[in-house]
């Protein structure tokens, strides 16, 4: 933990002096102090409010159906062999496809709002959580699905307190790609075409050479999502933690 | 059904045989059988035999988590179908403890899927954990405790349901060999203070001496009972019973039962014999 806050600081404290020095031009990046002071000027105008609002619904709302939609896919795909047959080579090379080529055609379909980045975000990170429960769900010990038994527990009952509780770590970490790919699905389609959210507030920002905003709102970005990232983290850690795992 | 001495027959096998589909274009396998058995209420009854002759298999069949090709299992009077009768504790040799669960709740997960009122379970689940030793870890979680500590975990939770029949796959198998005799000791224990039927699927000839009224010795497969041995332990035994006069005795007369029954499953022919 040490070790990583002094690599961290290391390296904002040389991005710091390069800029500071110029042998970063001012015009390609700006001093990370200069990052931290814009952000605090661009929220403190209450402007952002709308946008992050707006990102961070869409990502929750991605996040949350690819997680359902994925966990329950994931459960049937196990359960039907044929199908996880005909569907495995399709999970394999699923991220070779540029998704957000079909964002035009969702705009299309849906209109210039909400819905097609939520549904760019949730194509992204769905597939994750779907491979991710897959592997849970194939660890599950044989043991514990005899001891269901035993217990003369029905599908149901078996599903949601034996073989869910223990896949899991698994599914914990589809939840964290899931996070990640809907907030890459969310910006980059805002960033493409949108009437608001972050990523359209820093398509206006790169298109109009404001660097200043341009940095800030990658700045806060990168503290949301880690934020979020160690949070998951850490529950992740405690469930390892019981699990022997770690 | 009374057996000899006025014994009560709690499960009763009668011509209990298991094939098994063998793979695509393949013979079925014959596993087991056909098996005939009366187990006597309240007797501490242990199978031994070779590797693949059938004893998980028999456990199962009784339990009702599979069930027989041919012939009849009867359960206090009732027929066993390929459910688990109410009155049936299963432990198994892996480790079956729920990781994400603390040992109390773990002890308590049957009483609670069986909706028992949260003061009986409360008092069920530590009379449980005193009686296995486990009441100062009634906080932890099973990664935290040893592999023995976890497996008396399980046992707690069988227990703690109260079963009159107690099946046991292997329980041991895991265990170093000090462990497995201390095990061995607190089954016993528990054996005498709740009154079960216990029904216990080992490899160890020793440990079946040590603990049992009977072994029951199987052939190589399709698993047969050869011979069904009386040890004619007191009922209050322990492990030092092994220093008994008639322990050696009887666990070479086990082996020598054994001893082709298990070159056979190696796939020995006669010449090593």
């Amino acid at each position: 933990m040490v070790l990583r806050a002094a690599v961290l600081g290391g390296g904002v404290l040389l991005l710091e002096i390069l800029c500071r020095l110029g042998v970063i031009p001012r015009f390609t990046m700006i001093p990370p102090t200069a990052m931290a002071a814009g952000l605090v000027a661009l929220l403190r105008t209450g402007s952002l409010n709308r946008d992050l609002f707006a990102t961070f619904t869409a990502v929750a709302t991605a996040v949350g159906s690819s997680v359902v939609v994925g966990v329950l896919a994931g459960m049937v795909v196990h359960a039907v062999p044929r199908v996880r047959r005909v569907l495995d080579p399709l999970f394999a090379t699923y991220y070779a496809i540029p998704i957000w080529a079909f964002y035009p055609l969702f705009i299309v379909l849906f209109g210039l709002n909400e819905i097609p980045k939520i549904v760019i975000a949730f194509l992204y990170s769905v597939v994750a959580v779907i491979v991710n429960t897959l592997n849970g769900l194939d660890r599950v010990p044989r043991v514990l699905l005899k001891m269901a038994r035993a217990y003369r527990m029905g599908p149901l009952a078996t599903g949601t307190t034996v073989v869910l509780p223990s896949a899991a770590p698994f599914i914990i970490t589809g939840v964290k790609l899931a996070i990640a790919y809907s907030l890459i699905g969310v910006i980059s389609s805002e960033f493409i075409l949108a009437s608001r959210g972050v990523g359209y507030r820093l398509s206006f920002a790169y298109l109009g050479f404001d660097n200043v905003t341009l940095y800030a709102l990658i700045l806060l970005l990168l503290v949301c999502v880690t934020t979020i990232n160690q949070v998951v983290y850490a529950w992740e850690q405690t469930l390892l933690r019981r699990w022997g795992r770690r | 059904m009374s057996g000899p001495e006025g014994r009560q027959a709690h499960v009763v096998l009668r011509g209990v045989t298991r094939f098994y589909d063998g793979a695509a274009g393949t013979p079925r396998v014959h596993a087991l059988g056909p098996l005939d058995l009366d187990l006597w209420r309240g007797q501490l009854f242990s199978v031994v035999g070779p590797s693949g002759c059938g004893k998980s298999t028999l456990l199962e069949l009784i339990a009702g988590l599979s069930r027989a090709t041919e012939g009849e299992i009867v359960f206090e009077g009732r027929s066993i179908k390929g459910q688990v009768p109410d009155g049936i504790g299963l432990v198994f040799q892996e480790d079956a403890s729920l990781p994400w669960l603390t040992v109390w709740d773990n002890v308590a997960f049957g009483l609670r899927r069986r909706g028992a009122p949260a003061g009986e379970i409360r008092r069920r689940v530590d009379d449980a954990l005193r009686l296995m030793g486990l009441r100062d870890f009634a906080t932890a979680y099973p990664a935290q405790l040893s592999g023995g500590m976890r497996q008396r975990v399980c046992i707690a939770r069988t227990l703690v349901l109260q079963p009159r029949l107690i099946l046991l796959d292997e329980p041991f198998g895991a265990l170093d060999q000090q462990t497995r005799l201390l095990m061995g000791d607190e089954v016993l224990r528990l054996w005498r203070e709740t009154g079960a039927t216990i029904f216990l699927i080992t490899h160890a000839i020793d440990e079946a001496t040590m603990l049992s009224d009977r072994v029951g010795v199987m052939s190589a497969r399709p698993g047969r009972f050869l011979e069904v041995v009386e040890t004619g332990w007191p009922r209050d035994r322990d492990s030092r019973i092994a220093g008994h006069g008639d322990f050696g005795k009887l666990t070479a007369h086990i082996w020598s039962l054994l001893r082709e029954e298990s070159l056979k499953a190696l796939g020995y022919g006669p010449a090593f014999q």
